[in-house]
């Protein structure tokens, strides 16, 4: 299916044999890579911000990336979805493939791409419209009028955001803008949810957040785990720990380019990971 | 605490002021000497502002009344100012017509699509120049180029371009930093929705914009009410005759709808009066124009923030 090139990190494809992912039969079956990225190299101009990353996602799993600040996991996850394009300057090498078909090719259109691969950002970021049209943005900028097939789908998204209940009495009058932090948050996991997309990205969704708000997020994100691929970025490694199934661990090189040490189910990166760094950053010593 | 650990209490004592200590003293009246600075400029402002309106409401009383505002020019006694008012309505739609879109486009085009490079340089460069131009100036342009070179004589299609020439940058400017201060997570959150670049724009970007762009427009608009100096040499300067509504035919220069013929408007009517005007009631007709033309600048602006506000719930509610 992939264009398999040497990898240059070993464990990368240990994820394939050992990853526990899979927890029952019935998906066992439909076990599959969502995305691989090959060789991504991410540069700002001159300078590299991401060196050569390869790894997998498999699908309806979640992984997890950790690392210091300035290792480059949110600069990776951008070139998911091609956010990457509106850094004047960016440029990305290598490939990332979203089943199979390379996302960088010119030919593809982002469009249809971020349609597929949503992503929710670190601060939430509600359009200053009523919630409804928050979530109705996304359908109704792919031409969809109708009122009661938008209601419906507004409806679904938020009850899958598990934000239904607190909303359903105010769902025209208020401003997005007026819910509290979490509620936002979930605001925009529902906008997401509304383009029907096959890929979450998440910028460090909980990280403006209060606990109890971050367990919400956490919650939600192990249920929407059963019908989507999602990639966290996350400076918290409890919060890595409690929710992902694959964890990816990246860190500064000498010349401060963010590079990928280790990915390995998240359990046994946290246990017994293979490098030295990671061990070192998990257990406090370093970042 | 333990024992042993640094005591982290600051024990009031001789080394540390007191809450009536002198030390803050300095800073405390700088604080006050600032906070008077400012209080006092904006007051000054307003003041000004205050003062203007009261001495023209003052000097218009007993001048301003319907009939002042509804009836034509008169030789013989007030008479009214109906036709100049009503040009300078005109000027304001024919200006602000070809103005507003094409500065708005200009403005989108500087803030969403052009980078920063030499072409855009060049464009805030003489966005600037051309604001700063004096209005004689162009309108001396304007006489050359409209009423002289086009042979279309004084028309108020003249002024209005002329107009529109000298407004066009501040415009462009004014929209393009509107658009610009919409901030960037805005435009994210619709692009990772998988919005093109246009509908980020016209559903996310412009409607958040809207106040700035209304300020743009009542400074562009408050210019062409005020303007005397361009029109004087391109709309021409005169005392208009009674206007026949009842004429819809716009390329008839007697048509009051039409923009091919003179139309001189309040402000250069003052200018006019004051400076050549000989009739008995100088004076009054003057103070009764100043007047109204404040308080059409200030229906005008308070009309345009409504329309503003009204127009962004609409575009945001989609």
């Amino acid at each position: 299916m992939l264009a398999t090139a040497p990898h240059p990190v070993p464990s990368v494809r240990a994820i394939d044999v050992t990853a526990p992912v899979v927890r029952d039969e019935a998906s066992a079956a439909t076990i599959s890579i969502k995305i691989a990225t090959e060789h991504v190299s991410i540069m700002y101009g001159e300078k590299v911000a991401v060196r050569d990353v390869s790894l997998q996602v498999q699908a309806r799993s979640i992984l997890a990336l950790i690392g210091p600040s300035g290792s480059g996991k949110s600069t990776f996850l951008r070139c998911f979805n091609r956010m990457n394009d509106l850094i004047p300057g960016a440029s990305v090498q290598g490939a990332v493939c979203l089943e199979g078909e390379n996302v960088m090719d010119p030919e593809v259109s982002v469009v249809e791409l971020r349609r597929r691969v949503g992503m929710v950002f670190q601060r939430p970021n509600p359009f200053p419209m009523s919630i409804f049209e928050n979530v109705a943005y996304g359908p109704r900028r792919r031409g969809m009028n109708d009122r009661r097939k938008l209601e419906e789908l507004v409806e679904t998204s938020l009850k899958r955001a598990a934000l239904w209940d607190e909303v359903k009495d105010d769902l025209r009058r208020k401003s997005g803008l007026a819910l509290s932090g979490g509620q936002q948050q979930r605001l925009c996991i529902a906008r997401v949810l509304a383009t029907d997309p096959e890929v979450i990205l998440m910028d460090e969704p909980a990280s403006a957040l209060d606990p109890v708000s971050t367990l919400r997020i956490e919650e939600l994100m192990r249920e929407l785990r059963q019908a989507y691929t999602i990639v966290i970025v996350t400076h918290n490694m409890q919060q890595a720990a409690r929710v992902s199934d694959v964890t990816a661990f990246f860190t500064m090189a000498e010349d401060r380019a963010g590079y990928l040490v280790e990915v390995g189910p998240t359990g046994r990166i946290f246990t017994r990971p293979t490098e030295r760094l990671t061990e070192d950053y998990i257990s406090g010593r370093f970042g | 605490m333990s024992a042993g650990a640094p005591s982290i209490d600051r024990q009031a004592g001789p080394g540390r002021p007191s809450l009536h200590g002198k030390s803050s003293r300095g800073s405390m009246l700088a604080d006050r000497v600032a906070t008077a600075v400012l209080w006092g400029t904006g007051a000054f402002v307003l003041l000004l502002l205050g003062a203007i309106i009261v001495h023209f409401a003052m000097a218009a009383w007993g001048v301003v009344s319907p009939s002042f505002v509804l009836s034509d020019p008169s030789d013989s006694d007030l008479g009214g100012i109906f036709p100049l008012l009503w040009n300078s309505i005109y000027m304001l739609a024919l200006t602000l017509m070809v103005s507003v879109p094409v500065g708005i486009l200009g403005g989108i085009y500087m803030s969403e699509y052009a980078g920063d490079n030499a072409v855009t340089s060049a464009i805030r460069f003489a966005e600037e120049a051309i604001s700063s131009v004096p209005s004689i100036v162009v309108g001396m342009f304007g006489l050359i180029l409209f009423v002289d070179e086009l042979h279309m004589g004084f028309t108020a299609l003249g002024g209005a371009l002329a107009l529109t020439m000298f407004n066009l940058p501040l415009m462009t400017r004014l929209a393009e930093q509107a658009l610009r201060a919409v901030p960037q997570d805005e435009r994210s959150a619709s692009l990772a929705l998988g919005a093109t670049k246009w509908q980020t724009i016209r559903h996310v970007v412009l409607p958040l914009a809207i106040p700035g762009l209304v300020t743009g427009v009542i400074l562009t608009a408050g210019r062409v009410f005020g303007e005397a100096a361009v029109l004087l040499f391109t709309a021409g300067i005169g005392t208009p005759t009674h206007l026949n509504f009842g004429n819809l035919d716009i390329t008839n220069p007697a048509s009051p709808w039409s923009p091919f013929r003179p139309a001189t408007t309040l402000s250069v009517y003052i200018y006019k009066l004051q400076s050549e005007g000989l009739g008995a009631y100088r004076n009054q007709i003057v103070d009764g124009s100043a007047a109204l033309l404040i308080a059409l600048v200030l229906i005008f602006n308070l009309g345009a923030r409504f329309l503003g506000r009204v127009l962004t719930r609409r575009l945001t509610a989609a």
